[in-house]
């Protein structure tokens, strides 16, 4: 079947949680658009992630920016869904091992603060204990930060979608973009198995297949896979009450390096079973099992929390985080390709960014003056740095 | 050859019977006893379901040690098995850490 009405203001390739946002502000504001996924809703990175909202671990620059904005929209505009994706406002704790690491995290809390972001001093292992009972009586202090948050990805992105449905987006799934289809140097629409889809603009919203996406336009996306492992816990009584992770999460982040990192991000959940992370490596798409990384994971977090020592580990999954170079999503029109627009290579925070992005991409589709300033997310900036 | 119906483990308080090879889930199930657990929200009742070692819904403490899985546990004589309490901190006397 070929889409045979009037062209759509957009298309968006991709119905992850970029694409489900990108089509909800779209659709709320009254631009017309089709969604176009070659799996599932929500089957790639937005199914193997942990739905995360954090202030906590972004550095002071632009991210951290659009990390304060996504929170505007979450707890603003989008509050009265926030119970569809059990939306829970559970607070990230940050803990220190060091007098290093705890110099840097008041430093960084410092910065966060000036910025009006609520980043609470934790004074010594006393007060950690009183916020964590079961933490590792050797860290010597952090901060908290109640803002912290997480969803459940997976209906986070199929009730946008259903919203933006209900204001008229189409939704195609299990169709592939073969093409995408370029008049006069500019981006017009998309091929696919089913026909030519022809819109006002091409929206790239594919996580870490983005650059796949792109190179069908000619346009070089560097968006690569880092891989990421979560292990889940049988279910236990009451005993971390928020996200906590060491600080050298926040050196993980914001490092480059491809061989294999692991720092411990802990959080209990609703039904008793406790989340682990953090992994990150590139390895490309390979979604094959590491017990290296697995079992660094497990004893990291055993570490922070020692009463997980005996708890049994009931399975684990991975996913491939949109890795850009330098740790900034891209998000804008592609100035290489006028018609060509992008929302991905959010990394590890794409969940928490994505309705952000998608509202602040809205509004420069709509030619208004974005909330905050998308220049640092252009997406030709790697080009214009091979070329200067 | 020895009378299947003399072996024995203790569930509760209760004494439950049990074949050779049967495991402490399959013996609880034979007895009649069909949920030994509640989730955490809501208190659902919980026992077997998967039934091979994959869903972890029906743990249960056996001889003192926590959270183990019904279904994968070989029933033993004098046994000592105990519904999980979810309420009971992990490191309370019973709990793994004890």
């Amino acid at each position: 079947m070929t889409f045979r009405g009037p062209a759509p203001d957009a298309v968006i390739v991709g119905a992850g949680m970029l694409g489900a946002a990108v089509a909800y502000f779209a659709a709320a504001a009254g631009m017309s658009v089709i969604v176009v996924e070659r799996g599932s809703i929500a089957s790639g990175t937005t199914s193997r992630c942990e739905g995360n909202l954090l202030l906590s671990d972004k550095e002071v620059g632009p991210e951290l920016e659009l990390a304060h904005y996504s929170q505007y929209v979450w707890r603003g505009e989008l509050a009265e869904h926030a119970d569809l994706w059990e939306f829970e406002a559970k607070g990230g704790l940050v803990a220190a091992a060091s007098e290093a690491q705890r110099a840097g995290l008041d430093a960084l809390a410092e910065h966060q603060r000036s910025l009006g972001i609520r980043a609470e001093p934790v004074e010594g292992p006393a007060a950690l204990r009183e916020i964590e009972p079961a933490i590792a009586p050797h860290l010597l202090g952090g901060v908290y930060y109640p803002e912290d948050a997480q969803v459940q990805p997976v209906l986070a992105a199929h009730h946008l979608l259903r919203l933006a449905r209900e204001r008229g987006a189409e939704v195609r799934t299990h169709l592939p973009v073969t093409g995408i289809r370029i008049v006069g140097g500019r981006a017009v629409g998309v091929n696919t198995p089913d026909g030519a889809i022809d819109a006002g603009a091409v929206v790239v919203c594919a996580g870490p297949w983005s650059g796949d996406v792109a190179r069908l336009a000619g346009v070089d996306l560097p968006i690569r896979p880092r891989r990421g492992f979560v292990l889940v816990t049988e279910p236990i009584p009451v005993t971390i009450r928020h996200k906590v992770y060491s600080a050298e999460y926040v050196e993980n982040v914001a490092s480059s390096d491809s061989g294999l990192q692991v720092s411990p991000v802990v959080e209990g959940t609703p039904s008793g079973t406790v989340l682990i992370g953090s992994s990150r490596e590139r390895v490309g798409f390979d979604a094959g099992f590491s017990a290296e990384a697995v079992g660094r994971i497990a004893s990291a977090a055993a570490r922070l929390f020692p009463v997980l020592a005996d708890v049994q580990v009931m399975r684990t999954y991975s996913g491939f985080r949109p890795y850009s170079p330098d740790h900034l999503p891209v998000i804008g029109e592609d100035a290489r390709m006028p018609g060509l627009w992008h929302a991905a290579g959010h990394e590890g925070a794409g969940i928490g960014l994505s309705v952000g992005t998608g509202r602040l991409l809205v509004q420069a589709m709509r030619h208004a003056t974005p909330d905050v300033s998308l220049l640092p997310f252009r997406p030709h900036r790697f080009a214009d740095a091979d070329a200067a | 050859m020895i009378d299947d119906s003399t072996r024995q483990l203790c569930f509760d308080g209760r004494n439950v019977p049990f074949r050779p090879g049967q495991s402490v889930g399959a013996a609880l199930a034979a007895a009649g006893i069909s949920s030994w657990r509640t989730t955490r929200v809501g208190a659902a009742p919980r026992g077997l379901f998967c039934g091979i070692g994959v869903c972890y819904d029906c743990l249960v403490t056996v001889d003192g040690r926590r959270s183990q899985r019904a279904c994968m546990t070989p029933a033993h004589e004098g046994q000592v098995v105990a519904s999980d309490d979810p309420r009971r901190a992990l490191d309370e006397p019973g709990g793994p850490n004890a």
